[in-house]
């Protein structure tokens, strides 16, 4: 009887055992997962709501009329159109010819996908989707910056995003190889240009304001020897769009060349010091060495930086106020400022929108850029 | 009862301020009242007479200050979500419509009938009547008395020869002759005109400025920013383009950098001695006599802001002379209507708080704009408090104590007299979702306008249009009622 009895309980608890262990790895991710839905995924979709929608006020709380797409519509065809996309100028023959060479490249990489390697059915939709959002920015910033033209805040957050994290790679990645040299206090010059990565990027913005001031900052006196007294950077569009430049740059820079270092270490030293020894000279050793090292490192680092970079606010809104018109507002900013004036289904649509915007360029960066260097590497 | 017993010993116990180790009677023991407001001027008054307080009640006062730009936004946030972290907030009066629409403002009403010792007689008529009230209510403890002024070096005026001016085109005319001349001795230029233009901040108030002395002559019931019979935005006319122009001219005579400028910057401008003219708020004046700040002590004066002496015929949208009839309250034949910016800072209190905490927040504003309290914070420059009591306007003790001299007093404190009694006060815009009107579409237009971006005739379409899509998006015959009712019209 006992026997009996017993049997069942250890077949039953060897059971139970073998499937915790075969699920242990779902069981184990399980609490992430539901963190993750509960701060993540669950606001995602009241946000989603919220740009479908329109707030008001009402006694004892608020309401949410479902207005279907109206939010969406008033920013890309309606009365906010200025605002997110921009005033279009005339085209004229740089314009045109810019925009024939950029789809003369679109049209290149897809039919070299398409021709020469092994089409996807998921790969194909992937690149025209990508094809058709670079080439929709693209003539959107052509429009918006010819003349008679006016940058809406997605062009500016663009700007933002391609130039300015192409220079602080670019300087990073100087800053790296220069500290990567056998020279003399390296330590404290890698410790000096990571120091702006620790301020936090609202002390920047003021810093980067009370510098740039052109009546009590301490650059005044050296702009006024220069006898330039009756002009100010904050005037202008570009070089108000240029100032925010050079305050991001300052920030993020040192990420790049932190990173950046520490893979530029880590290439091989066997191969560069035999390629030293064969008479290779420096770009040589970068190019065939170097480069392909650090490659997929530089990549990922590059994703990560434009995936911030599309979420400036601080800048623009410290130093500018997004001005002067709205020649420094990014998309973040442009959202902030609805939210601000309780225009929560209207922020919520530009929210979208910078999402839409930054998933297809960054994911595209991750298949076309990330992913092939992975295989470079390997 | 209740409340007017607690009110009776706390008003009881705020008139022996300055000998605390008498008070016996702590009616808030053990109560802690968060109060939210600004970062920096307004928090500091409140800061600092929290302890003062708390000595004599025993409630203990928690200050929480934000940027002023989150300020709207967090308060909204804390009570709309029903989280109630925050019991009272000091903030804009413009405000009260929004927080009143959803129920969240306590009527103190009842509580200030009862309350003798806030001398309510003594607060200006339209603080007291427009900036604490809505529809008939008391929803806030005027604070502080806002509006703007202008403000003037006597010194370079009268080194030109030029009298002060009355009107919007004499200033720029006085801004054009002494732009570029040295004002402070320091060997550099100065600027004709400071005013703040900078994109969200306070330009968009500066703009109201001078459009309102040509669309509003007839008081501030007649209001200036709709047509009260349609609800029509008085933007479409000449008096809204010639402020534009304005606009435009005076930055021609300003800082280089003026765009990108806020009060916080003109003012230390002003004091430092670099402007010969500046449109601003009160605070002008207490910081121009602030020893530690003002290289101008005893060289400046403030007026009235300059006015029109042509006004608008809503009805055609042209600007026409001021006569006795279209304009009954001119002044020498111009028609001033000093603009209640913003409205003054004011106090209200949640209505969903504990009982004994909107007591003792009641009780706090009460301290804290008693004559006792208040006549010695709008003196300092540092609390971001003006006049807005008739006692505060005569010359004392404090106004000497604070470093103003008897001649600037006369001038100063009679500037604001004018404004404050003027019967064509402007009302600030107290519809509901106002900061979409003002901060967003006319901030926005009239910053792309300065910048280049747009025209004159674009800038006053995208105002109208802006205007009219909120009509209609919020609900035109609900605005319009809403709007008559800010302004008492008819």
């Amino acid at each position: 009887m006992t026997a009996t009895d017993t049997m069942p309980d250890a077949a039953d608890r060897r059971s139970w055992a073998e499937w915790l262990d075969g699920h242990s790895g779902r069981i184990m991710v399980l609490p992430a997962v539901i963190v993750l839905l509960c701060f993540a995924i669950f606001p995602l979709i009241i946000s989603a709501y919220l740009a479908l929608s329109r707030f008001a006020l009402a006694p004892g709380g608020f309401t949410l009329k479902f207005i279907g797409l109206l939010n969406f519509r008033k920013l890309l065809v309606g009365s906010q159109q200025y605002h997110l996309l921009g005033k279009f100028g005339t085209f004229g023959f740089v314009q045109f010819a810019l925009l024939a060479l950029i789809a003369a490249g679109l049209f290149f990489l897809l039919a070299r996908y398409l021709l020469r390697g092994r089409p996807t059915v998921v790969g194909t939709v992937g690149r025209l989707l990508a094809t058709a959002m670079a080439m929709g920015l693209a003539v959107l910033a052509l429009a918006t910056m010819a003349p008679g033209g006016v940058p809406g805040t997605v062009v500016n957050t663009l700007l933002y995003v391609f130039v300015g994290v192409s220079v602080q790679f670019a300087l990073g990645l100087g800053l790296a190889l220069l500290c990567g040299q056998p020279i003399r206090g390296r330590n404290f010059f890698r410790v000096l240009f990571f120091i702006p990565l620790m301020v936090t990027p609202v002390g920047i913005a003021y810093t980067f304001r009370m510098l740039a001031d052109m009546q009590k900052g301490p650059f005044a006196p050296l702009v006024r020897a220069f006898g330039i007294s009756e002009w100010s950077w904050a005037t202008e569009a570009w070089s108000a769009r240029l100032m925010v430049l050079v305050g991001d740059t300052w920030q993020w820079t040192p990420f790049m060349f932190i990173v950046l270092l520490a893979a530029i270490e880590n290439q091989p030293r066997d191969q560069v010091e035999a390629a030293r020894l064969d008479g290779a000279n420096g770009f040589q050793i970068f190019r065939d060495i170097t480069w392909p090292a650090i490659a997929p490192i530089a990549a990922t680092v590059v994703l990560i930086r434009l995936i911030e970079a599309f979420k400036i606010i601080d800048l623009p809104n410290v130093l500018t106020g997004g001005g002067p018109g709205l020649a420094t507002e990014s998309m973040t900013l442009h959202s902030f400022i609805s939210w601000r004036t309780q225009d929560l289904g209207g922020s919520a649509a530009i929210g979208y929108m910078l999402l839409f915007i930054s998933t297809i360029v960054c994911v595209s960066f991750f298949n076309f850029v990330v992913r092939p260097a992975r295989r470079f590497e390997a | 009862m209740r409340v007017g017993a607690i009110l009776a010993g706390v008003s009881a116990i705020s008139a022996l301020v300055g000998a605390p180790a008498l008070a016996q009677d702590k009616p808030f023991a053990g109560v802690t009242v968060n109060v939210i407001t600004q970062t920096g001027a307004i928090q500091e008054p409140l800061q600092r007479r929290a302890p003062e307080f708390e000595a004599l009640t025993g409630a203990k006062i928690n200050v929480i200050a934000v940027p002023f730009s989150d300020l709207y936004q967090k308060i909204l946030t804390d009570w709309a979500s029903g989280t109630n972290s925050v019991d009272a907030g000091v903030f804009a009066p413009q405000w009260m419509v929004d927080y009143i629409a959803g129920g969240y403002l306590e009527d103190l009403t009842p509580r200030v009938e009862a309350d003798k010792d806030i001398q309510q007689d003594d607060v200006g008529a339209f603080f007291r009547d427009f900036s604490e009230k809505y529809n008939g209510k008391t929803y806030m403890i005027t604070l502080d008395g806002d509006f703007h002024m202008m403000y003037y070096r006597k010194d370079v005026l009268e080194a030109a020869g030029l009298a002060v001016p009355k009107t919007w085109d004499e200033y720029l005319e006085v801004a054009k002759a002494t732009h570029g001349k040295d004002m402070n001795g320091d060997g550099t230029p100065d600027f004709g005109s400071c005013i703040a233009k900078k994109r969200n901040a306070q330009s968009y108030w500066f703009v109201t400025d001078v459009v309102g002395s040509m669309t509003q002559s007839k008081g501030t019931s007649q209001g200036t920013f709709f047509n009260t019979n349609d609800m029509t935005p008085l933007v479409n006319n000449d008096a809204f383009r010639k402020a534009l122009d304005f606009l435009a001219e005076s930055t021609k005579y300003g800082p280089p950098d003026e765009l990108n400028l806020d009060v916080s910057d003109t003012r230390p401008l002003f004091a430092s001695g670099r402007c010969a003219l500046n449109l601003d708020w009160g605070d002008v004046g207490t910081i121009s006599i602030d020893p530690a700040q003002s290289k101008v002590m005893g060289k400046w004066g403030a007026a009235i802001m300059p006015g029109s002496k042509e006004v608008l015929n809503w009805a055609t949208g042209k600007l026409e002379a001021c006569t006795a009839e279209n304009c009954p309250h001119a002044i020498d034949g111009v028609n001033h209507a000093p603009f209640a910016a913003f409205g003054g800072w004011g106090g209200g209190i949640n209505a969903a708080a504990d009982p004994k905490v909107k007591d003792a927040a009641y009780a706090y504003f009460s301290f804290m704009t008693q004559p006792a309290q208040s006549n010695a914070d709008v003196t300092v420059g540092g609390t971001g408090f003006n006049p807005y009591r008739t006692s505060q306007l005569s010359y004392s003790d404090l106004w000497e104590k604070a470093g103003m001299s008897e001649e600037e007093a006369k001038v100063y404190l009679g500037a604001i007299n004018d404004s404050m009694s003027s019967p064509n006060m402007i009302l600030d815009l107290r519809i509901p979702q106002n900061q979409k009107y003002q901060q967003v579409v006319l901030d926005e237009a009239v910053s792309r306008f300065l910048a280049g971006e747009i025209d004159k005739e674009a800038t006053v379409a995208a105002v109208e249009e802006g205007w009219n899509e909120l009509n209609e998006e919020i609900g035109k015959d609900e605005q319009l009622k809403l709007y008559k009712a800010t302004i008492g019209a008819k």
